[in-house]
């Protein structure tokens, strides 16, 4: 496995919790970006230490803050609450519990204007995080590579479409996960890349019959 | 950075006849495909970020966001100004910058996660209170921090760098070996040197609890940092002197990670034993909760 230096002598956040604070803002922060808008509306249900301690750890405002867009090393996460109401931003705080997960997991059901994203995610350790779950549909991202994020509809050759496409922009797949729900349903497919996927090619992407999707989130 | 082992970065030292900073460089430039120049000016960002949370952290006496600590960086330095402290100029400085960075991050200002926030004292305090001891470049603190930053690599991927996985010393043991190493590194030691006082300090952690008052990462995280700010020197020295560690770094990392897997639930990060659960500790949880 390789690890990056700057995840070990990083990430530069705001306290006081890398599990706690910047895990949870870098979730927050990829519900953001695959809503590709300014979000709405939250739910945030916090599961295990994160249900015990978020208050005291700044956890609710460091979700908010990735919410807003700020990174881990943002200063005004601190004050993300009342920016949040400040910009239109309704959040609302629960607790769950279940033993199954990771300690240290969160589950955000967000909306901008006309998207609705639900996304599971667990913070790790040291600030990094694993997404578990986008809408429902099981999923393995950390995000330590440059990752593109496909829905679209279960079909013969999607695959074959999404591996053309990339290819002819010369751009390598370093690692390709599939999750569907049922054959012919919903399928999240994740497609790490060596460099981050331009928009051209993400909207060659989005023209293939039965995408309905392409997100783009460079490794951060 | 691709490094699996500590004998691996040591064969790797030894093959090219380089130190361990020099390794990490080309490993990060060959991962991430920037230059070895960019990568070092991102490192010299991040040591900056350090000394700015160090030094935010003694001017100031502002409280964590619970309340439950705050104040007692500032409290050492003046003491520090004042008296004659019982450690040396050195290592009390070490202390005074940990307990700074700590208070800091509890009262969440930014810090540099090295490896994790709850530990984010421990290298910054040692490297920075070295640099104004021996007046080495900022450039030259860095190779240090590249030189940590490869046993922490080692530890994340061998082991764990969670309190929640492995116990607190998983966090404070890590930064405590990466601290050693760093300063091995910038005092000119050898690879091995460098490894031996890493082995060293984290021998010294381990079976070390995560047990913090409320789930907090206050009490006792951050005076442990100042604490082991100070084993990490006491490593160091020893390993320079020539002192080897009798297990080797990679056994002791395999080590602190079975510890970290025996140990019970409730002293991993739960708030459920230890400190967190005696009587002053659940106390301060019922007034703040």
């Amino acid at each position: 496995m390789s690890i990056g230096l700057f995840d070990i002598m990083g990430p530069i956040t705001i306290g006081p919790s890398s599990s706690h604070t910047a895990g949870a803002v870098r979730i927050g922060l990829v519900c953001r970006m695959l809503l590709e808008d300014e979000v709405k509306s939250a739910k945030i249900t916090f599961y295990g230490s994160f249900a015990d301690t978020y208050h005291g750890h700044g956890t609710d405002k460091a979700v908010v803050g990735g919410l807003l867009g700020f990174r881990t090393d943002n200063e005004k996460i601190r004050e993300s609450l009342r920016l949040a109401e400040f910009r239109g931003l309704s959040y609302e705080f629960h607790t769950a519990d279940d033993p199954k997960l990771h300690p240290n997991t969160v589950l955000i059901e967000a909306s901008s204007r006309e998207k609705t994203v639900r996304v599971q995610g667990a913070s790790v350790g040291g600030g990094a995080i694993r997404i578990t779950e986008i809408n429902g549909m099981p999923v393995q991202i950390s995000f330590v590579e440059d990752t593109l994020i496909l829905f679209h509809r279960d079909a013969p050759g999607v695959l074959a479409s999404i591996a053309h496409i990339l290819s002819s922009n010369g751009y390598n797949i370093g690692n390709l996960r599939l999750s569907r729900t049922r054959r012919e349903g919903d399928v999240i497919t994740v497609v790490e890349t060596d460099v981050p996927v331009d928009g051209t090619t993400a909207g060659q992407l989005c023209s293939v019959e039965s995408v309905s999707e392409a997100v783009v989130i460079p490794h951060f | 950075m691709d490094i699996p082992s500590i004998d691996y970065l040591l064969d790797e030292t030894a093959k090219n006849g380089q130190p361990i900073w020099q390794v990490v460089l080309r490993e990060e430039q060959s991962d991430s495909g920037s230059s070895q120049e960019s990568v070092l000016e991102r490192a010299m960002v991040t040591y900056e970020v350090m000394k700015n949370a160090a030094m935010s952290g003694i001017a100031s006496d502002m409280k964590s966001v619970s309340g439950l600590t705050g104040g007692d960086a500032a409290k050492y330095y003046n003491y520090l100004r004042n008296h004659k402290s019982l450690l040396g100029s050195m290592e009390s400085r070490a202390v005074a910058y940990a307990l700074g960075t700590s208070g800091y991050n509890a009262a969440m200002g930014v810090v540099v996660a090295c490896p994790t926030a709850g530990a984010a004292g421990i290298v910054p305090g040692v490297l920075i209170a070295a640099q104004e001891e021996y007046g080495f470049s900022d450039r030259e603190a860095v190779y240090g921090l590249l030189t940590a930053s490869a046993i922490g690599g080692v530890v994340a991927t061998r082991a764990t760098i969670s309190g929640a996985a492995g116990g607190c010393q998983a966090e404070c043991g890590t930064a405590c070996a990466m601290a050693a190493a760093a300063l091995v590194e910038v005092m000119g030691g050898s690879p091995r040197q460098c490894t031996d006082a890493a082995a060293l300090a984290l021998k010294n952690c381990l079976g070390l609890a995560c047990d913090p008052v409320a789930g907090l990462v206050e009490v006792p995280c951050v005076k442990r940092n100042g604490v082991y700010a100070v084993m990490a020197i006491s490593a160091a020295d020893m390993a320079l002197a020539g002192i080897r560690s009798f297990i080797p770094l990679d056994e002791v990392i395999d080590a602190m990670y079975q510890i970290g897997c025996a140990m019970p639930s409730c002293i991993r990060e739960t708030a459920e034993g230890g400190l967190a659960t005696t009587p002053t500790g659940l106390a301060a949880k019922r007034r703040m909760f």
